[in-house]
């Protein structure tokens, strides 16, 4: 009993000591609450003693609004949480939203007018790759700072951008290793949609399978917008690979998985196993979960992850945007921007680039739905590879998870 | 490509190929034979053809809705309720396009170009505005899923067969409508001889706006059939768009033979080239084809000779 | 002399016509505007060239091509990759694998440089090429079809299917092309960087000047006896040819001469947004494009100016502001140009504005008229000397 009193004082005053420390540290960060604008801002943001301005730079309206559309959400939620609790360096955040229209010299456009008309200090923004390619020039002329979401192809590294998806060697060698590993898979088929990111990516994976000592028994790319795909079925059919990679895009997903049902071919049957790298939550929607049954899909978040954080999050996205809402990865990626943006601040100490730039490798999240992350120097994310396995409802459940975070290599030696 | 095969894979696969070929020229057919009435009577393309097949489309999303919440033990046969609705759907909508827009724009046919282009425009907003910008999964009765194993390499998609019976039944329809009933006959005399035809008291301008409507309500019904194999969301139309074009210039005016026979050649020469060579290139080689054979030839394939 | 040969060239109110563009473009809006909103005003300009085009292939020639895009696509790849070279000097790309070339065909595993693209180290051959090269393949495709009689819709629909082949080849070939995203990160033109704020002031000055010489030369070929002819070939065909003139030719001219002026239009392009990519040449863009001489007025020169003006600007503004209304607002304007307003802007100028114009103006054309005795439009040996 004394033993037991003795041991709870020191405790007693621990708890003490930290109370007053939070205390001192409150009454610090009271004071530090605003710091002069002057101070924090050399080079003429769009920062006031109350409010900072960021812009959101996504497609509305043409082809690209659908994938977009949950990016937007995404970061008007992470705003509107960190405002909840007490904003960046004391100020609330306001954003300027522009329409990039689905056109790339629109996002251009809309980057330089955010940059050099509202002055914003970060922007969250573009989709595609090709929108970015189109904004980059933009956002390195004005030193602008650009938190872009989508998984992508890599060979990129701007000290003007965070690139907060997967670059392509994170998705691709670990999820092809794991289906080596797991399930003796010998031969491979890869298809993809006939752009940058599919090309790109099948070539790591071809590098990575002749690595391995494996066979490629088929390559295909078909143009973007192609309905037609009873072809390759019967070409897979003959060449019987293991497995099929894919990374096929936009109406011919929907058309390529349900001709491949079609034709009788099941994925949750031993063979050919289906892994791509470009259908997450939002996809399935327009493919139809019945369709996808039994498909593996690398990426590094699912809705279904079961850790605390994510269930947070899942639920306040469902609060803000709808119970029917499904979050997919890069929605997920879209997340993260305002958040990191928000601790490079905090630690620069200054919303001004360059020391955003210093500031930036190294942030930690641990409050991430995916997870813990970390920015590397090369302004990429460390973060997990994760397999999902899709079920008949449009969810994914999680086979497989990395042990480790992935260093990004955006220029991987040995893969080019 | 062929090494280490037996004949017996080989024959199977080229029997699946030849079916992939059949499977593509009915769905050409269907997405073209609309058009192609139109432009037989109008000598106009029809740019927002593709809206009106996802106007279809987007009926079957609503019909299967409605009956998984309401009738959910006939759902199994809601696809039969939805290719009508889909054709009444579209085909008022055509009817009202007619009158609203194309009828003032006859003997203009750049204009009429030009005009359902805008159309095209209006109907893929509009479809952003009610059915949201996402994709839409149109599920399907299970039946209709899934594929008859006759050995163990040939399968043949049931979805397929449904696709070329709808084809042949629509076909056949449509050349019945325009070859043996008196109506059929009315709408011939107006594309050979429209003044003629009128002084022999016809009413011209209600066979314009029948044929039009009935152009569009195929369409319907095609875009009905191509949830099964296809996506359906606001800018989907356009994924069909310029196929469907060739498959009716390729093929001629006024003359549906024309349009079957180019669209039973592109379809073959495509599914050949696709096996041999990467999608791609096997597309632009086969546009580049249709392309070339339409310098040497370019009054299509088939040719009606009229007096315009 | 010039002003001699300008008052044959141009009628009175034409020549105000002029004047007041020239007034608008070089003069208010560089003072009205901030450098951002001109750039952007530049940017429009560019697709005036494929307006001004259009009227002549379109308005007066009454050939419908919905494949602008393409040729406005080749002249703008042309210039973008004579720009890409010299951004890719071996210094700046010194951490790629092969330096010296542009860096997607680094990532591309090429390790030279394609064939075609050595013309393009040398700007006199690249600005050759911007207008050759389209000129030449518009000359290929319309001997094809002109000489076999193919108009009207086959051919407008035959233009669409170039423009897909053409969009399908460039996103394909992607270490050749840039693929998808195209060309990007353009820098310096002979050491002079295009991506500073003065730098696109010029750039815009270099544009207006470029639209009034393409505005002349067009009116030059309205003025000839071709432009004549033209319009007789619109209207009646058969007549034309049983009168001994050889109507395909003037066909494949004046599309060949359309194909060029969109090219120009491409290249400034290029220079003023600072890349180029395939979803200028598909078929949306280039059914877009013929919006912009259809607000204008199909049959005026100067109407392709204020189209592509008007309809730009309506596009950034509602897109902007609403941007849902913008596909509403631009599937209107299709409609409207073919049902209600067939001459566009400037049907309805001359309609409802003009008089009151000339009634005011009257005295003054009456006083030029007394100094200069009007004449018939020139004919074509006297402007040769021009």
């Amino acid at each position: 009993m004394i033993n037991s009193l003795k041991r709870s004082i020191p405790s007693l005053k621990s708890v003490f000591t930290v109370a007053v420390a939070a205390f001192a540290f409150s009454q610090a960060a009271i004071v530090n609450a605003a710091p002069a604008t002057a101070e924090v801002n050399t080079t003429g943001l769009a920062v006031t003693d109350d409010t900072v301005t960021v812009g959101i730079l996504h497609s509305i309206t043409g082809t690209m609004a659908i994938s977009e559309t949950g990016s937007t959400q995404a970061e008007k939620l992470a705003i509107k949480q960190i405002n909840e609790s007490g904003g960046v360096l004391g100020r609330q955040i306001k954003y300027i939203q522009e329409d990039g229209a689905s056109d790339w010299p629109t996002f251009a456009e809309k980057s330089r007018k955010l940059l050099v008309k509202d002055k914003v200090a970060a922007v969250m923004g573009c989709w595609t790759s090709a929108s970015r390619k189109a904004a980059l020039p933009v956002f390195e002329q004005y030193n602008g700072m650009l938190f872009y979401p989508t998984f992508y192809e890599g060979l990129e590294q701007s000290p003007n951008v965070v690139y907060t998806g997967q670059e392509a060697t994170q998705q691709i060698i670990a999820s092809i290793d794991w289906v080596v590993k797991t399930k003796g898979v010998k031969t491979f088929y890869l298809l993809g949609s006939d752009y940058i990111w599919p090309r790109t990516s099948m070539k790591i994976a071809r590098k990575h399978i002749a690595k391995l000592g494996l066979k490629v028994v088929g390559e295909e790319y078909y143009p973007l917008g192609h309905t037609q795909f009873n072809s390759v079925i019967n070409k897979v059919k003959l060449k019987k690979p293991d497995v099929i990679f894919a990374a096929v895009v936009g109406g011919s997903n929907v058309a390529f998985y349900k001709q491949v049902k079609a034709a009788g071919i099941d994925w949750r049957k031993e063979k050919p196993l289906m892994l791509t790298i470009s259908v997450t939550e939002d996809e399935v929607l327009g493919i139809g979960g019945e369709n996808l049954v039994g498909a593996y899909s690398s990426m590094k978040y699912f809705q279904s992850l079961t850790n605390g954080n994510n269930e947070t999050f899942v639920k306040a996205f469902k609060e803000m945007w709808g119970e029917d809402s499904v979050i997919g990865d890069v929605t997920q990626a879209a997340y993260l921007g305002p958040w990191i943006w928000k601790y490079a601040v905090e630690k620069a100490g200054s919303f001004d680039i360059d020391k955003l730039k210093l500031a930036l490798p190294g942030i930690e999240l641990t409050t991430a739905p995916e997870g813990y992350v970390k920015v590397h120097p090369n302004h990429h994310l460390w973060s997990k590879a994760r397999i999902g396995l899709a079920r008949e409802d449009g969810q994914f459940d999680v086979v497989f998870e990395s042990e480790g975070l992935i260093e990004p290599d955006p220029f991987p030696k040995g893969y080019q | 490509m062929f090494d280490g095969y037996t004949a017996s894979e080989l024959m199977a696969i080229f029997a699946m190929q030849g079916f992939a070929g059949l499977i593509l020229f009915s769905v050409l057919v269907l997405m073209a034979l609309g058009l192609a009435i139109i432009f037989g009577q109008m000598g106009v393309i029809n740019m927002a053809h593709g809206e009106f097949m996802i106007l279809g489309a987007y009926v079957t999303y609503l019909t299967s809705i409605f009956f998984e919440n309401y009738l959910p033990g006939l759902s199994s046969i809601y696809f039969f309720v939805a290719i009508v609705l889909a054709f009444i759907a579209a085909a008022s909508l055509g009817a009202f396009v007619e009158w609203a827009l194309i009828r003032r724009l006859y003997k203009r046919p750049l204009d009429t170009l030009l005009a359902t282009w805008g159309l095209s425009l209006i109907l893929q907003q509009t479809y952003r505005s009610v059915f949201g910008g996402r994709e839409k999964g149109v599920s399907l009765p299970d039946w209709m899923m899934g594929s008859i194993p006759v050995t163990d390499i040939i399968e043949i998609p049931i979805n397929g067969i449904i696709v070329m019976v709808l084809t042949l039944i629509i076909t056949l329809a449509v050349y019945f409508v325009m070859q043996r009933s008196q109506w059929g006959a009315k709408v011939r005399a107006v594309v050979q001889n429209r003044p003629m035809a009128a002084a022999v008291g016809i009413n011209t301008s209600i066979v314009d706006r029948m044929t039009f409507a009935l152009g569009c309500g195929i369409a319907g019904i095609a875009g009905s059939a191509f949830t099964m194999i296809g996506s359906t969301g606001p800018t989907s139309g356009q994924l069909y768009i310029v196929d469907t074009f060739m498959v009716v210039v390729f093929g001629g005016a006024a003359n549906l033979m024309g349009t079957i026979a180019s669209a039973f050649t592109i379809s073959q020469a495509q599914t050949i080239l696709e096996f041999f060579m990467s999608g791609s290139i096997a597309k632009v080689l086969t546009l580049g084809m249709v392309v070339g054979i339409l310098m040497l030839r370019p009054q299509g394939l088939f040719v009606l000779k009229i007096r315009r | 002399m010039s002003n001699f040969s300008k008052q044959k060239l141009l009628s009175p109110a034409e020549l105000c016509g002029f004047i007041v563009l020239a007034l608008l473009l070089f003069v208010v809006l560089p003072l009205s505007l901030d450098d951002f909103r001109l750039n952007l005003v530049g940017k429009y300009l560019s697709y005036s060239f494929v307006a001004m085009g259009l009227v002549l292939c379109w308005g007066y020639g009454g050939i419908l091509s919905l494949g602008q895009g393409v040729f406005f696509g080749i002249g703008g790849y042309c210039m973008a990759m004579f720009l890409k070279l010299e951004a890719s000097s071996p210094e700046n790309t010194a951490i790629q694998s092969t330096p010296g070339i542009p860096d997607f065909m680094d990532w591309n595993q090429l390790t030279e440089l394609p064939w075609f693209w050595e013309p393009f180290n040398s700007l006199g051959l690249s600005l050759i090429a911007v207008v050759l090269i389209p000129g030449l393949f518009a000359f290929l495709i319309g001997l094809a079809m002109f000489k076999r009689r193919v108009g009207g819709v086959y051919f407008a629909i035959i233009t669409q299917a170039v423009a897909a082949i053409l969009t399908i080849l460039i996103v394909g070939s992607q270490g050749m092309t840039g693929g998808i995203n195209g060309i990007t990160d353009l820098r310096t033109m002979l050491g002079w960087d295009i991506r500073t704020d003065e730098a696109k002031v010029i750039l815009y000055f270099v544009c207006v000047t470029f639209v009034f010489l393409c505005l002349l030369l067009c009116q030059f070929v309205l003025r000839s006896k071709l432009g004549r002819l033209l319009v007789a070939v619109r209207d009646t065909e058969e007549r034309v040819r049983f009168s001994g003139y050889n109507v395909d030719n003037f066909k494949i001219f004046v599309f060949t001469f359309a194909a060029m002026l969109s090219a120009i239009g491409g290249a400034m392009f290029t220079l003023q947004v600072g890349f180029m990519s395939p979803s200028f040449v598909g078929i949306v863009p280039s059914i877009e494009m013929v919006i912009f001489c259809a607000v204008g007025g199909r049959l005026s020169l100067l109407g392709a100016v204020y189209g592509a003006l008007a309809v730009n600007f309506a596009k950034t503004t509602l897109s902007e502001a609403i941007p849902e209304l913008w596909l509403f607002a631009l599937g209107a304007m299709f409609i409207a140009v073919v049902s209600i307003f067939p001459n566009g802007l400037m049907g309805l100028y001359t309609a409802y504005i003009a008089p009151v114009v000339n009634r005011t103006l009257k005295p003054v054309f009456a006083a030029v008229k007394q100094k200069l005795p009007s004449k018939q439009p020139v004919s074509e040996s006297t402007t040769g000397a021009e």
